[in-house]
Formats: structure tokens, C-alpha cells, sequence
């Protein structure tokens, strides 16, 4: 009984291969378009993915990722022994959550609220101007931000002037200040390039819903609370989940930049720890192991903040 | 005007204060540091300049610009950026133009291929094991070939693609030509906007990356001006963090490290800080078809 139906299947399947074959032959020179960019993935991406088995292993200069002794789960032991581990993880975690916290909502309100001047040139001018600090490196950032909290500095000149400091601090050097200038010159750089696409879903909402609601008597603060802000609550949802799931990617190059010897027991994060551990002191393995132990928890962050996301509001990226 | 009631205009008067404050806030850091950057070094010392040069001079650019290797590390940083983004934006863009197609056969499994890159990645440690291994290290194009493409901004071409009148290859392929041919030939002309969009975001990388200088390249002769600075700032701060003293006043000279280090900020700088504005539409479109679409 069974037989005539598998042939059946099978003659179905060989059919189908050959429509794909002439499909394929027919789209030649598509795939040759396509392949040499799955190929660079191949190796640029799944190559290093593949890599991250030598945080189970023993790797030294010498061998391949696959030659190298494993050691099991010896190098997170490790790192959760670590001295640093309390130290890399609190400054981690509470760097990049004050980021999230204060550093999320504010392009929606400089979005909202740019979006409401009355002087459409204004309105463009203030919109460019926001935008220049993104177009700044690091390096240049860093460099004025040194030079503005120097001993020298504008910082301690203006405090010194109101009467809220009597001596002179050098702000980079003291670790209870690092927080707060990472955090402010994260914002300082990216505010207004993070608004860009809250002005694009403040643009798409329709006109006629703010025009009902001026004859219902709202007043500006009524229409950007009951209109504005729930059109747009699609975007902002998305964009908190890519947010969380990118809470522990402290901004490598800024604290790079901003970090010095002075400062590092409020400015050492895991990317920078990672960094010194595998590239200075080339202990590959266990950089790789923690590097790894971030991506994990920052996967956990992803899922849990899409199903939170989906469960409360119906909107979820995945 | 009339239209406008009493509650309106108190909103839009605070909102324009505020807004104004804002963007004073934004500038004044870059004024000052423009304004220092040509003020007389010893002069500077002196302290009081806030607003606009007191004693104006060159002085420090000229240092600048003879600064030995610094040529080398704007002809890197320039060469890098330029190849950089012609490469990237053609491979991604031929790649994307392939994946446009929906009747392309395997297309899901490509697709499903990309979109894990966009989530999981190595880590900079295997990373860099790889450049090493493929022989990258110390290497002119461990800038261009590691950013050859990315799958974002695949996404983001893609999506302009779809929107491309169709009869317009038709027509060619009846007249004989083949994919690569459309592509090259009619689309890529077609595609001028998505092509700056993606062009500035990938120049501003190229201009603005130190890191890529500092983890894979120790020859200093391919350092490109943004890992020089690093080197000098990164330097220089530690020298200035450790010894509490005030900036010495026996250093009175035309130039200090401070004005050198002001000026070469200016100079790396001024050249993306001139053109965004002038792509600003481009890429307000060009965020919105990464980002909302999907």
C-alpha cells in the first residue's frame, strides 16, 4: 500500500530538484551575486562563532581552534573567582543600565518636543545641530572631554566661578565621577541622531487626529500625551527590546578613550577587561570565555524583554 | 497666527528656550575647542578665553603638519575611507540586489544565513585570531576586507530595491542583458539616494575608527590620523592625570602638547563635520528604511 506513494514522492522530489536546478541555472548570475557574500559571512562571522569553542579549551598561540586541549568550564571558574569579576560586573551593569534608564527616553521627548516648534526654520536648524556630535569620534570626544574636566578646564573654572567648588578637581582622575561623564557624553554625542526615528513615526501619524482633538478642547500637553505618544509606542517598543538586548555593550571605543589608570575601579567594563586579558595578556581562552559569558546574558536580556514585550503590548521583534 | 490660544504660545515659547539651550549645549563645547585651537599656546595658559581668540595664531597647525608621520596617517585614514566605501557599498549592494529577488531559489536559506550574523557574533577575541590567521595582521586591507559588508545594510538596500519599477528590467532583459548587467548598468544609476545613505554611514566609520589601527596594526607607517591621536591624547592624558601640578607655566612656547593635540581634533574633524549636512536628507530617509521596515 505504502509503495506506490513514497515512489510517487520520490519521483514528486526528483521532479522538484530539477525545477530548482533549471531555476538555479536560469538565475546564474544572481547566485553569483549572492554567493560571494555568504561566503565573506562564512568566514567573517560563522568562522569566529565557530571560534568561541576555545573558551572551553585550552588554546595557546600555537594551535587552531581545533587542536588546542579542552578544559571543560575551567575558564568560567575562573573568571567568577577573579578578584575583578564583582568589580567588571558592577561597572558593567550599572554603567549600561544607567545608559538605558536615563539615556532612552530622552531622544522621544527632544523628538516630541522638536517636533512641535512653532518655527519650521528653527526646527531645522536645531535638527542639524543635533545631529554633529554623532560625527564626532571618540578619540576627538575623548580629547575635549579631557581637556574640558582638566585641573585647567572650563568644568572647574564655571564651578569655581558659581562658588560650588573652592578647589579645582580633576575629574577623570576620581572613579565617583567616571559614571555620570560616560554616561553624559554618551547622551551629549548621540541624543539627536537616536530622535531621527521617532521624528520619522511622529511624521507618519495623520494630521486629522491632532485637528479632532484641538476642537475636543486638548491642549498641547493632552495631544502629545493621548495622541502622539501612543502612535508612536510601536517604535519606541522595538527599540527598548534592541536596547536591552545591547545593555552590556558598554561602548568599547568611549571607555577606551576615557579610562585611565586613575579611574579604573569605576571604568573597567567586560569589553575592556576582554581586551586586556586577550590581546594585552594574551590569555585568548579565557577572554574568549568571558566575552562569552556576556553574548549569553545579553541573548537572555533579548528574549526576555521580546516575550515581556509581546505579552504587554502585542509587539515583539521575533 | 490668530488661531494659535494663550496655552500654545507660553508651550511654544518654552519649547524654543529650551530647544535653544539645547543646541547651545551642543556647539559650545566644539566653539571652544575651535577657539583654543587658534589661539597663541602661551596665551592660552593665561586662561579667560571663552568666546573667541584672544591672540590669534596658526601657530599650532603649522606643528601639526610637520609633525613627522602625520601625512602618512591622513594619506591612511583618507585611502581607507575612500576605498573602504566604494568596495562596501558595491559588494553589499550586489549582494542585496541578488537577495531582492523573491523568486531567487534558496533566498530563505541565504536570508536565515544573514540574519544570525545580526545576532550572534564571535567576539573580538576569535575575531581577531582569524585576521591573524588569514594574514590581516599589520595588514593595508584589514580596514577594507573585514568591512566589506554587512548585513544591515543589505537590509536597507534591499528594501529601496523592492521599490524599483519593474518594467525597467524587463525591458532590458529582453533587450539581452543579464543580471549583473541590470545591476550595474540601470540599477546601481537608480540608486543614488540608498547609495549616500549608506556611503556616509560607512565613511563616518572608516573616518572615525581608532580601534581597528589599535588591535591589528603596530607598524606605525598604516596607522591611520584617528589611532595617531588616540596614541598622543591617550598619552598625554595619563601624563596630565598623574602629576597634579598645574599646567607648568616653563612651558611657554608657541605651542603646547595641548594645542597640538586641540589643532589635530580641529583638522580630523573638519572634513565629516562639512559634508553631513549636505547628505542630512539622505540619510533621515535612509535610518528610516533600516529601521521601521519589517
Amino acid at each position: 500500500m505504502e509503495q506506490p506513494g513514497s515512489l510517487k514522492r520520490k519521483e514528486n522530489f526528483n521532479e522538484k530538484l530539477k525545477k530548482t536546478w533549471k531555476l538555479i541555472k536560469r538565475q546564474k548570475y544572481l547566485h553569483l551575486m549572492v554567493i560571494p557574500g555568504i561566503i565573506w559571512m562564512i568566514i567573517f562571522n560563522y568562522i569566529p562563532m565557530y571560534g568561541i569553542i576555545i573558551a572551553f579549551k585550552n588554546y595557546t598561540i600555537i594551535d587552531t581552534f581545533n587542536s588546542a586541549p579542552w578544559v571543560g568550564l575551567e575558564n568560567f571558574k575562573e573568571f567568577f573567582m577573579d578578584d575583578n569579576f564583582f568589580l567588571v560586573m558592577k561597572n558593567t551593569l550599572g554603567i549600561s543600565v544607567l545608559k538605558l534608564i536615563i539615556g532612552f527616553p530622552l531622544p522621544i521627548a527632544f523628538a516630541i518636543m522638536l517636533n512641535e516648534l512653532y518655527n519650521s526654520k528653527l526646527k531645522k536648524y536645531v535638527q542639524t545641530i543635533s545631529y554633529l556630535p554623532h560625527f564626532f569620534s571618540w578619540v576627538v570626544l575623548g580629547g575635549i572631554m579631557i581637556n574640558w574636566l582638566s585641573q585647567t578646564g572650563l568644568m572647574n573654572k564655571v564651578l569655581m566661578g558659581v562658588g560650588i567648588i573652592q578647589e579645582p578637581i580633576v575629574f577623570l582622575a576620581h572613579p565617583k565621577y567616571f559614571w555620570g561623564i560616560s554616561i553624559i557624553s554618551d547622551i551629549w554625542k548621540e541624543l539627536g541622531w537616536n530622535a531621527i526615528i521617532y521624528l520619522a513615526a511622529i511624521a507618519g501619524i495623520n494630521p486629522t487626529l491632532y485637528e479632532a482633538a484641538k476642537i475636543d478642547g486638548a491642549g498641547k500637553m493632552a495631544q502629545i500625551w493621548h495622541i502622539t505618544l501612543p502612535s508612536i509606542k510601536g517604535t519606541i517598543t522595538i527599540l527598548f527590546i534592541l536596547a536591552v538586548s545591547g545593555i552590556l555593550n558598554t561602548n568599547f571605543e568611549q571607555m577606551l578613550v576615557l579610562q585611565n589608570p586613575l579611574n579604573l575601579s569605576a571604568s573597567e567594563v567586560i569589553d575592556t577587561f576582554v581586551y586586556k586579558m586577550g590581546l594585552q595578556s594574551l590569555r585568548f581562552s579565557y577572554a574568549t570565555a568571558v566575552g562569552l559569558f556576556k553574548s549569553v546574558i545579553a541573548f537572555i536580556l533579548l528574549v526576555s524583554a521580546n516575550y515581556t514585550s509581546k505579552k504587554i503590548n502585542g509587539k515583539a521583534l521575533f | 497666527m490668530s488661531m494659535r490660544s494663550k496655552g500654545e504660545k507660553t508651550f511654544d515659547i518654552i519649547n524654543t528656550v529650551i530647544m535653544v539651550l539645547f543646541c547651545f549645549i551642543i556647539i559650545y563645547p566644539v566653539w571652544y575647542t575651535l577657539v583654543l585651537s587658534f589661539n597663541d599656546a602661551s596665551d592660552t595658559m593665561l586662561g579667560g578665553i571663552y568666546w573667541w581668540p584672544r591672540k590669534f595664531s596658526i601657530e599650532s597647525y603649522i606643528t601639526v603638519i610637520k609633525t613627522p608621520g602625520i601625512f602618512k596617517a591622513f594619506g591612511i585614514t583618507i585611502s581607507r575611507t575612500v576605498i573602504g566605501v566604494i568596495t562596501h557599498v558595491f559588494f553589499t549592494a550586489m549582494v542585496a540586489y541578488g537577495l531582492s529577488k523573491r523568486e531567487l531559489a534558496g533566498r530563505k536559506i541565504y536570508l536565515t544565513i544573514g540574519i544570525i550574523t545580526m545576532f550572534f557574533n564571535g567576539g573580538l577575541i576569535p575575531t581577531f585570531l582569524l585576521i591573524k590567521k588569514i594574514g590581516l595582521l599589520d595588514n593595508f586591507l584589514v580596514y577594507i576586507i573585514p568591512t566589506l559588508f554587512s548585513f544591515f545594510d543589505l537590509i536597507i538596500f534591499q528594501s529601496f530595491f523592492r521599490e524599483l519599477p519593474q518594467s525597467l528590467e524587463e525591458s532590458a532583459y529582453i533587450d539581452g542583458a543579464n543580471d549583473f548587467q541590470i545591476f550595474i548598468k540601470i540599477v546601481l544609476p537608480l540608486s543614488m539616494p540608498v547609495i549616500a545613505t549608506i556611503a556616509l554611514f560607512n565613511g563616518v566609520f572608516h573616518w572615525n575608527d581608532f580601534f581597528t589601527g589599535v588591535i591589528y596594526i603596530n607598524n606605525p607607517d598604516l596607522q591611520p590620523i584617528q589611532t595617531f591621536l588616540y596614541k598622543v591624547i591617550a598619552q598625554s592624558s595619563s601624563n596630565q592625570m598623574m602629576d597634579a601640578m598645574p599646567a607648568t607655566l616653563t612651558n611657554v612656547a608657541k605651542t603646547t602638547s595641548e594645542s597640538i593635540k586641540l589643532a589635530t581634533m580641529v583638522l580630523t574633524t573638519f572634513p565629516i563635520v562639512t559634508v553631513y549636512p549636505f547628505l542630512q536628507k539622505y540619510f533621515v530617509k535612509g535610518m528610516l528604511l533600516g529601521a521601521v521596515k519589517e
